[in-house]
């Protein structure tokens, strides 16, 4: 019953998703034009480029992420669908995940799919791209996952946005460190298994209890 | 002693006020002698001159921007798990408190780095975990106050505060190993010299003067808070 559940939300939001694709490719935009403006206030120095690209992937990853936050409840909770949900019979935290983990399919997985083609325009080493790319698999989920707590606590208030991202830009910090030092040292040459097996340490942890958080903080939020 | 009578808002006012007056005398004495101590009576350093006189204010500030998030967490997850109106009261008065010893630590260990290290501020791990703990009260405080609903503002930053006071560790050493792989030019300075025993209970006296203002200011504040509430 607790799967079935799951998977109808999960699929449900993927079909708004898919009905609403322009507000999926905004925010896959804003990642690639916030990363395409560095080079133009920084200069086009390949060797600059190259040390900065992975701290400007991850940072617009972060900023495109919080982006879409919004749109985790705030549909749900204008139609009432939300109210709904809180008083169904599956368990909340399950919904919650659901709903993160349809988040991340809609907003986190094609960063990871484009972020080579940045790499790319930034003149990143070739060997880099494959750690890049796990280091944003293990790292993007937890962004939205953390993120859903902060949607959870915003909904619905005055200047949420802006509020959003106060409370959980701090939050992110372990996720940026960890996810752009896996490449940092990949790129010394080091091995950067310690620096992913760490992420994917926080990524299981924050999967387990965040959705415990997040909805403790729907209840009050639609109290 | 009856713990719970206390936990009514009316009956903890007249308490909180004499706490609060008792905290504030005490708060201003041994900052008077904290300050004589660390002054007149500590010896000047051998290295650092007159300069390190600064670390009176500085780690007493530091140790509280820590330690006053920690309490106030645990002041909203009472409030959250008994839903006493008392604990949230308490943890809404204690996060500017927090925040203002987090910026004073952030002050003054820019103006001692300033003559010591020769530059306002480097991205030591001490630091960046300092600003983002900043950060964390400034996201307490604005979720609070974007909330115009009292009960729900109180819960929701409770949320808020309990998330943050897991993530602190988390944040302290992924910064802490962010700073050694980028380790710049920055001055290393994890092993304290040892230190002469007045300058220690100068810093004692300060941190103990530092603990009375916090619960005075916190009184006063949760104080105002209950009128606030009476009269909505």
């Amino acid at each position: 019953m607790i799967l079935a559940a799951a998977r109808t939300v999960v699929a449900r939001d993927l079909r708004l998703a898919l009905r609403q694709r322009s507000d999926v490719a905004t925010a896959v935009l804003f990642f690639v034009i916030v990363a395409s403006l560095f080079p133009l206030g920084i200069g086009a120095e390949p060797e600059r480029l190259r040390s900065i690209a992975i701290g400007v992937i991850w940072v617009s990853a972060l900023l495109s992420t919080l982006l879409s936050l919004k749109r985790l409840f705030e549909g749900d909770h204008a139609d009432g669908t939300l109210e709904q949900l809180l008083l169904g019979a599956a368990p909340l935290p399950v919904i919650v995940a659901a709903k993160t983990a349809a988040h991340w399919l809609v907003a986190g997985l094609p960063l990871v799919l484009i972020a080579p083609l940045i790499a790319l325009q930034y003149d990143v080493a070739a060997p880099l791209y494959g750690v890049l790319a796990l280091s944003l698999l293990l790292g993007t989920p937890v962004l939205s996952i953390i993120g859903a707590i902060g949607a959870a606590l915003t909904l619905g208030l005055r200047g949420g946005g802006v509020l959003l991202a106060l409370l959980v830009l701090p939050l992110y910090v372990p996720v940026l460190v960890m996810g752009a030092g896996a490449v940092e040292m990949a790129a010394a040459g080091l091995d950067p298994a310690g620096q992913l097996l760490l992420l994917a340490a926080l990524l299981v942890v924050a999967a387990v209890f965040a959705p415990w958080a997040t909805a403790a903080a729907l209840r009050i939020s639609s109290e | 002693m009856r713990w719970f009578w206390y936990a009514s808002p009316q009956t903890f006012f007249p308490l909180a006020g004499a706490i609060g007056r008792a905290s504030a005398l005490l708060a201003a004495a041994l900052a008077l002698v904290g300050l004589y101590v660390g002054f007149f009576v500590a010896p000047t350093d051998a290295q650092q001159g007159e300069a390190y006189r600064i670390i009176f204010i500085h780690v007493p500030a530091a140790w509280m921007s820590m330690f006053i998030y920690v309490v106030m967490a645990l002041w909203a997850a009472l409030g959250l798990a008994f839903n006493t109106r008392l604990s949230a009261m308490m943890a809404r008065a204690l996060a500017p408190t927090g925040a203002r010893f987090t910026f004073i630590a952030l002050l003054t260990g820019a103006l001692w780095g300033k003559p010591t290290w020769g530059t306002w501020w480097v991205w030591d791990a001490r630091l960046t975990s300092e600003l983002i703990l900043l950060f964390l009260y400034f996201g307490f405080m604005a979720l609070q106050a974007a909330i115009d609903e009292r009960r729900r503002a109180d819960r929701a930053g409770a949320i808020l505060a309990i998330v943050g006071v897991v993530n602190i560790p988390i944040i302290y050493y992924s910064v802490q190993w962010w700073n050694t792989l980028h380790q710049g030019a920055s001055v290393s300075f994890t092993r304290a010299p040892s230190m002469a025993a007045t300058m220690l209970t100068g810093m004692i006296l300060m941190t103990l003067a530092f603990w009375a203002y916090s619960i005075a200011v916190a009184m006063a504040r949760v104080r105002c808070l209950i009128m606030e509430e009476k009269s909505e």
